[in-house]
């Protein structure tokens, strides 16, 4: 199985789900959070049409919402690309090589950090540890975690056509 | 039948555990063969990932690091009969750097299903649940006194005393939160022991919850782990089924509900009060002390807040005792820590062992040096917080107040290794950077002082005014360790200072010449 197979199916917005879920949280103590966290799930992003849903329903301000969305880098406001890639830049891994890896990432995929790339295949994000530390340099592409990941190893997970999850 | 165990660790498995588990799957039904594999948490020698271990007569062979590749070799060498083979590592329990550590936290990791209720059990599980349930909460939060744990995210400090005030505060609903943020870059423990013992932590947690009085708890799981956060959930669900949480607790007059919530990438949420916050469903903003969690705190109701491994090791002293716990370690520093080897070590990984070693110990015996081969220059411990220290100060020991002495920290127990090619001028601005990046934002020494030594930092690399700059530098470190609101702006002086004290001369002259 591809990396890109993998690749977690969102649906394009639509208000009626979006409601759904807002309103499959209502009954949680403090439900902003699973709520956003649902909605990107579901669409891949928090649509900016959802901030004013789920300040409705919540019985929240707008500006409450949209503060708290904007506050936690993991939620993004556009689709993300196919392939969401994000390279540690945390001390364990610079220790070994990661900061060749991050500038060859995003030389590679020709695009700053927190950018997608113009085909809409990889999103690159950058992250502060993934937990693999005495593995590094570590990336996780779609949430599965690769260690010892030097340029050309970079290069066969995030590339069309030759992601492979597979280690020979 | 022959049980084959292959981790499921996300570690074991991001260098192809999965793989490897599939391979000897297909090997085995191709050869006849009658294999169980199952799918352990990892035992925390990294560099022999993935590590598979085969069950014999005479107890658990270790193979490894195995590739997909190495597995019809293996089958051909007899590797189900525990056979020699170049992978070979003998049984997996004289291995020396697993046999001399004091694995109490650590102690079921690696060795059992991690979601087996039976296997939990039949590994020493529900003991201290059990003796909990015979106690009164305040004997409880005596015996935790006693052990004398410490707060093994960060601040260390008394778990005891801590449970003690959350038990005297008056009201009828409190909450019991545990930390699983584990922010800081070089440690994995937090996520290790929820993937590998998941029941550990749920059991600690429902002791936490009769020791204070609260009867719902929530696990806080930096999102960064989702398989951290999918083995929880799937543990706590199996705990509802066996009756472990709910409306009695083993047959008890006691009622636990615990669940997950998911953080959204902010290194402050670790802070307990900006996690609060966050579990409100509020930006991460740090929250002005007094008042302390204890009394007010999760919704306005006093809450016990504490990180993954020291609710986890609250389930070891009540198993085997305060006394039993507390002979471990020195000073003021009791039991235990789990101490995680990362970066540029030849043997990285989890070394449980009594608080006291020496750092020099630490990196020589156990993390083997460096994997490049190349001199050890530097060693980050505690963090993105915590000081980069020389050679010099090998003989260190791991002892919080010791640490605290020599201008470091121990922190979370985090050990990350540089060799001689590490530029410290660049870790030095790091640091600013990476509290510029995670500030909460809410005071100024922190805010805009982070952003200001990024860019003092910036022109002593350039060579401009090096002197003068070094000078303001130390002057905003002053000003960041006094004036900030909480230990994210108050401790990166912490690195930086020790750079400019240990290796003064990356700054002189930058740029990474550093023969
Ligand atoms: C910036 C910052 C980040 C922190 N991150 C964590 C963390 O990731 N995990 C953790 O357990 N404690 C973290 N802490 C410490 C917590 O605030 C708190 O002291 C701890 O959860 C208390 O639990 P303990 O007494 O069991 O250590 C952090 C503190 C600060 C100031
Ligand atoms: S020190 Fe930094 S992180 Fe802490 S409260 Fe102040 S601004 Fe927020
Ligand atoms: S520092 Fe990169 S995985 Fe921890």
């Amino acid at each position: 199985m591809t990396l890109r197979e993998s690749a977690p199916r969102h649906i394009p917005w639509s208000e009626p789900t979006a409601l759904q879920i807002v309103h499959a949280h209502l009954g949680e103590q403090g439900p902003l959070l699973p709520v956003l966290h649902a909605l990107q799930e579901t669409f891949g992003y928090v649509d900016p049409l959802a901030i004013a849903l789920v300040a409705n329903v919540l019985n929240l301000s707008r500006a409450d919402v949209y503060g708290v969305f904007s506050f936690y880098s993991d939620f993004r406001s556009t689709p993300p690309g196919e392939l969401r890639v994000q390279v540690c830049r945390g001390e364990a891994c610079q220790s070994v090589g990661g900061r060749a890896l991050a500038e060859h990432a995003t030389s590679s995929l020709g695009v700053d950090f927190g950018a997608t790339t113009t085909d809409g295949s990889v999103t690159l994000d950058e992250v502060f540890c993934l937990g693999n530390c005495a593995l590094g340099p570590s990336v996780a592409v779609n949430g599965q975690l690769r260690g010892r990941v030097g340029a050309d190893e970079f290069d066969r997970l995030v590339h069309p056509g030759t992601s492979n999850i597979g280690f020979a | 039948m022959t049980t084959v165990f292959v981790p499921r660790d996300s570690a074991a498995r991001s260098v192809g555990a999965d793989e490897v588990a599939a391979a000897i799957e297909t090997l085995a039904t191709q050869r006849g063969a009658s294999v169980e594999i199952v799918r352990n948490g990892s035992r925390g020698m990294m560099w022999l990932e993935p590590l598979v271990e085969v069950v014999t007569a005479k107890g658990r062979v270790a193979y490894g690091p195995v590739t997909p590749g190495d597995v019809a070799d293996l089958f051909a060498a007899g590797f189900l009969d525990g056979n020699p083979h170049g992978l070979s590592q003998g049984l997996t329990d004289q291995i020396p750097w697993l046999a001399e550590q004091d694995r109490l936290t650590f102690r079921r990791v690696g060795l059992v299903d991690p979601l087996s209720t039976e296997d939990y059990q039949a590994h020493d599980g529900l003991i201290a649940l059990r003796r909990a349930l015979t106690m009164t909460p305040g004997q409880i939060c005596d015996e935790v006194t006693e052990s004398g744990l410490r707060g093994r995210g960060g601040a260390g400090f008394p778990t005891g005393v801590k449970w003690r005030t959350v038990l005297d505060a008056s009201g009828p609903s409190k909450f019991v939160v545990c930390n699983a943020d584990e922010g800081d870059s070089g440690t994995f423990a937090d996520r290790m022991l929820m993937e590998g013992d998941p029941f550990m932590l749920i059991e600690a947690m429902i002791i936490a919850g009769i020791a204070v009085g609260g009867r719902e708890g929530f696990i806080y799981i930096r999102s960064e782990y989702p398989d951290a956060v999918a083995t929880m959930r799937a543990a706590i669900q199996r705990a509802y089924e066996a009756g472990w949480l709910g409306p009695e607790v083993l047959g008890s007059e006691h009622q636990f509900d615990l669940k997950i919530r998911v953080g959204a990438g902010a290194y402050i949420c670790g802070e307990e009060t900006a996690m609060l916050e966050s579990i409100e469903g509020r930006r991460g903003m740090v929250r002005a002390k007094p008042p302390l969690p204890a009394i007010e705190g999760l919704f306005g109701k006093p809450t016990a807040i504490n990180n993954v491994l020291s609710l986890a090791s609250v389930t070891v002293l009540l198993t085997h005792g305060a006394t039993f716990y507390r002979d471990f370690g020195v000073g003021r520093s009791r039991g235990t820590q789990v101490f995680q080897l990362a970066g540029n070590v030849a043997r990285g990984g989890i070394v449980e062992t009594a608080f006291g070693i020496t750092l020099g110990e630490m990196i020589d015996r156990f993390a083997g040096g460096t994997a490049s081969g190349r001199p050890v220059r530097a060693v980050q411990v505690g963090g993105p917080l915590g000081a980069y220290l020389p050679p010099a100060q090998f003989d260190l020991p791991l002892d919080y107040e010791a640490f605290v002495n020599a201008g470091a920290m121990v922190g979370h127990g985090g050990i990350v290794v540089f060799d001689d090619t590490v530029d410290m001028a660049a870790q030095a601005r790091f640091a600013m950077e990476f509290c510029a990046a995670e500030s909460c934002g809410k005071c100024t020494p922190c805010r805009v002082g982070a952003v200001r030594g990024v860019e003092v930092i910036d022109k002593i690399i350039a060579g401009q005014d090096t002197a003068a700059n070094v000078v303001l530098l130390e002057e905003l470190c002053d000003l960041m360790a006094e004036g900030s609101l909480c230990a994210m702006g108050g401790l990166t002086p912490l690195p930086v200072r020790s750079v400019l004290r240990h290796f003064a001369d990356d700054l002189d002259q930058p740029k990474g010449v550093h023969p």
